[in-house]
């Protein structure tokens, strides 16, 4: 009786010591996001995924005209999708989060000059 | 203890994350409709054929593939196996790293037949890479690399049918079987068989100007893809049984053969090859993959030539581990793995025996800056350690700068070293009565040393839009300076042909200017201006390599008429070949009508070819080749004496056979 109780007990904590451990935010090394970036032409192609590299820790970045999606691998134990958006907004290109500074974005090329929202 | 582990596995399974990955979709690139791909972004100087390119014209096999693009130099078949010869920047196969699915396939005992092995049909693109290529497949290539893909069994349609015939009595039949097992599982069975029947002589020499063959290649294919998990494998199995019976008319193999009764020669191959390719993508790191490749061949070719045997068995297996990841980010990529490879020939010339075994073991690492901008650079390296050709180090360097919008420059240099094997690489002169004499004796191949050669190489490429209509010009150089090179030298007399180590200079400069240009919609021109310059320090003479033209110009003219709701289309192509004199060897001794003059006339060939498509799943085509008739007059030298000294059948400096027309059908059911 006593030796069912403590392995009841015992199979109890490690559940909940399981589950605790699924409730923290495990930083992956290969995260992947897919965040909506404003741009135009192939220039702005550069712009972005030169900014998005720029972050230690981003391992790929690739942004496509067509869909204005930028697909992102990045190291969270180095840094943070918020890191990278903020990079990219640097240089002129609106993300969800972070907008450009009016003069980064005037300081875009021609072509680059997106539609605001 | 069962206790201890059942609750350790309870908690692993808890504290196991299963994060819903956001497994990025497969992006599925859609072939571009270009046939012939130059990428403004490759760092290599690669070009890409698609299987478009080689439907434009008859493609039998791989060696015949080549016709519409200038990269590659086709030359004409000699007149005893009807084997197309190709060149790159002026050198010769040999010196070329022919890959299949980045196994190397052409090469040892099938370097001078191994193009014919490969059916055009199989054959889903070509790459062709420009002077020194990548380390990660080997150090043998020098001038540089061609590697085919075969048709993957998971994108095939479940039947094709090819069937062809030409004037010159060459009939063959392509099928093709495929069926998708599973989600996961795909295979392939391709059957290809070819003959000529009938003997030909259009030259009246007494001697056939092609040769009655026979072959039959099997494919049989296994796919297993697992996107999910990241695993990719392939399983080949192949065999293939080619018999050519060339020489004088009058030859009868079961009477004549290797009596002086009359002229003739027999080749004979079989051959059967297993390969394999692993390759596992990392799940949630799409830059990082292992690949494993094997491959093991067997060879055998059984031949005769007039009197003179020659017999060559070659086993072979390749093995290549591979690692590619990235340096922080996928700008920063590489590229690292060992490989090893083993060959066991087992070659008797008449009855001389040059058995050898060769083995090499390898490692490399490859490292590629992108900036994905306008600069890469590959750099690249390896060691290897061969029991013939000793411990040594080859390194290679690719960089490409675009300067502005649509301009591409690309530099290359790189070093290459290969045991040459001087029997199987110029098996055409056997059809001769040339003396082989191999004046070295020190080395450990044939008593040669090995061949080692420095290529370098600039080029630049600029696309442009005229009257709203685009087009390119392009320009590279390219120089292959040799350390040491096995001379064959055919100055020396027409009775001999000598090997030896070089002693003094070699190099081969080739120039090549294109421009090609779309004059209307569907309509297209390629042209290219091609300058060798490529001299030996022979022993008693410096002097221009043999049949090797020092001007060449092609153009090619392509249309094609709108596709029509029910899918039906016209297709028009026509190829010019002109080539300026050549240099031949030295034959002035022999007396009259067997002595040739000291260079060939210059000529043109011109290919063409109508291909109609009724709808999406059959189409027939028609053309022709060498439709101006273009003939060597003098085909083979003593000819009326082949047992006799003047007897030469190698120099072949133009078509034998004149004009040729074939027609064909192709046919599908997806």
């Amino acid at each position: 009786m006593y030796i069912i109780m403590k392995n009841l007990i015992l199979a109890v904590v490690v559940f909940f010591a399981g589950f605790s451990i699924q409730a923290q935010e495990k930083l992956s090394k290969n995260a992947k996001y897919v965040i909506e970036v404003n741009g135009n032409c192939e220039q702005c192609q550069n712009r972005i995924q030169k900014a998005a590299y720029s972050v230690s820790g981003v391992k790929s970045a690739v942004w496509t005209i067509e869909t204005h999606e930028l697909s992102l691998i990045l190291n969270e134990e180095k840094t943070t999708i918020l890191a990278v958006k903020k990079a990219i907004a640097k240089v002129g290109h609106d993300t969800d989060e972070v907008k450009a500074i009016v003069e980064s974005y005037n300081k875009l090329p021609g072509c680059c000059q997106y539609e605001r929202k | 203890m069962k206790k201890q582990i059942s609750i350790l596995l309870l908690f692993l399974f808890c504290s196991f994350n299963s994060f819903s990955q956001d497994t990025l979709k497969e992006i599925k690139v859609q072939s571009a409709n270009k046939s012939l791909q130059k990428s403004l972004k490759l760092t290599a100087n690669t070009t890409l054929l698609s299987s478009k390119e080689l439907l434009k014209a008859a493609c039998c096999n791989l060696a015949e593939s080549f016709e519409t693009n200038p990269s590659i130099d086709v030359n004409f078949s000699d007149a005893l196996t009807g084997t197309k010869q190709i060149k790159m920047l002026g050198l010769t196969s040999p010196y070329l790293m022919i890959t299949e699915e980045n196994i190397p396939s052409v090469r040892g005992a099938s370097q001078a037949y191994g193009l014919s092995f490969t059916p055009g049909t199989w054959v889903e693109s070509i790459q062709i890479t420009k002077g020194a290529g990548s380390v990660v497949n080997g150090y043998e290539s020098i001038s540089g690399q061609i590697n085919t893909e075969l048709i993957k069994p998971i994108k095939n349609i479940p039947f094709f049918l090819n069937a062809y015939g030409s004037s010159d009595s060459r009939f063959e039949l392509n099928t093709h079987f495929n069926r998708k097992i599973s989600d996961k599982w795909a295979t392939s069975l391709f059957v290809h068989g070819n003959t000529r029947v009938s003997k030909n002589d259009m030259n009246n020499d007494g001697f056939l100007d092609n040769p009655l063959a026979k072959q039959v290649n099997i494919l049989n294919r296994w796919q297993y893809t697992n996107a999910q998990k990241g695993w990719v494998s392939f399983i080949n199995f192949r065999y293939m049984n080619d018999k050519k019976q060339t020489g004088e008319l009058n030859f009868d193999p079961n009477r004549d053969k290797l009596t002086t009764n009359y002229w003739g020669s027999e080749i004979n191959t079989e051959r059967f090859d297993i390969s394999t390719k692993l390759g596992y993508i990392f799940p949630d790191m799409p830059f990082q993959s292992i690949g494993f490749q094997n491959a093991f061949n067997s060879h055998n070719q059984e031949s005769y030539f007039g009197l003179k045997q020659y017999n060559i068995k070659q086993k072979s297996y390749y093995s290549n581990l591979i690692f590619n990841s990235i340096i922080d980010n996928t700008m920063h990529k590489f590229a690292t793995g060992l490989n090893f490879t083993y060959d066991k020939y087992e070659e008797f010339v008449n009855v001389t025996d040059y058995s050898r075994t060769d083995n090499s073991v390898g490692a490399f690492f490859e490292y590629t800056y992108d900036n994905t901008t306008n600069f890469s650079i590959i750099l690249g390296g390896r060691v290897d350690n061969h029991n013939r050709l000793g411990t040594f180090f080859t390194p290679r360097l690719h960089v490409r700068y675009n300067p502005w919008e649509k301009g591409v420059l690309r530099f290359s240099a790189g070093r290459g070293k290969r045991s040459a094997n001087i029997f199987a690489e110029n098996q055409q002169l056997f059809g001769s009565s040339r003396n082989f004499e191999i004046l070295n004796s020190g080395g450990k191949i044939y008593g040669l040393n090995p061949e080692i050669a420095w290529n370098y190489g600039l080029s630049f490429l600029q696309g442009f839009k005229l009257f709203n209509r685009s087009g390119d010009v392009g320009i590279d150089f390219y120089r292959t300076d040799f350390q040491n090179q096995v001379v064959v030298d055919l100055y020396q007399g027409p009775q001999q042909v000598v090997f030896y180590n070089l002693n003094g200079k070699s190099f081969a400069n080739s120039l090549q200017i294109e421009f090609n240009y779309e004059l209307a919609k569907h309509f297209n021109l390629r042209t290219a201006y091609k300058y060798y310059d490529i001299q030996t320090d022979y022993q008693y003479v410096t002097q221009e390599r043999p049949l090797q033209a020092k001007h060449r110009f092609f153009g090619n003219l392509e249309f094609e008429t709108h596709i029509t709701h029910k899918g039906r289309q016209w297709k028009f192509d026509y190829t010019l070949n002109w080539l300026g004199k050549q240099r031949l060897p030295a034959t002035i001794s022999n007396s009259g009508l067997d002595s040739m003059p000291e260079y060939s006339p210059s000529f043109s060939v011109m290919n063409m070819q109508v291909t109609r498509t009724f709808s999406s799943t059959f189409e027939v085509y028609i053309g022709g080749e060498n439709i101006g008739n273009y003939k060597q007059q003098k085909a083979i030298l003593g000819s009326d004496n082949p047992f006799g000294t003047n007897f030469d059948t190698s120099i072949i400096y133009a078509p034998i056979f004149g004009q040729m027309y074939y027609a064909g059908l192709r046919f599908k059911i997806k």
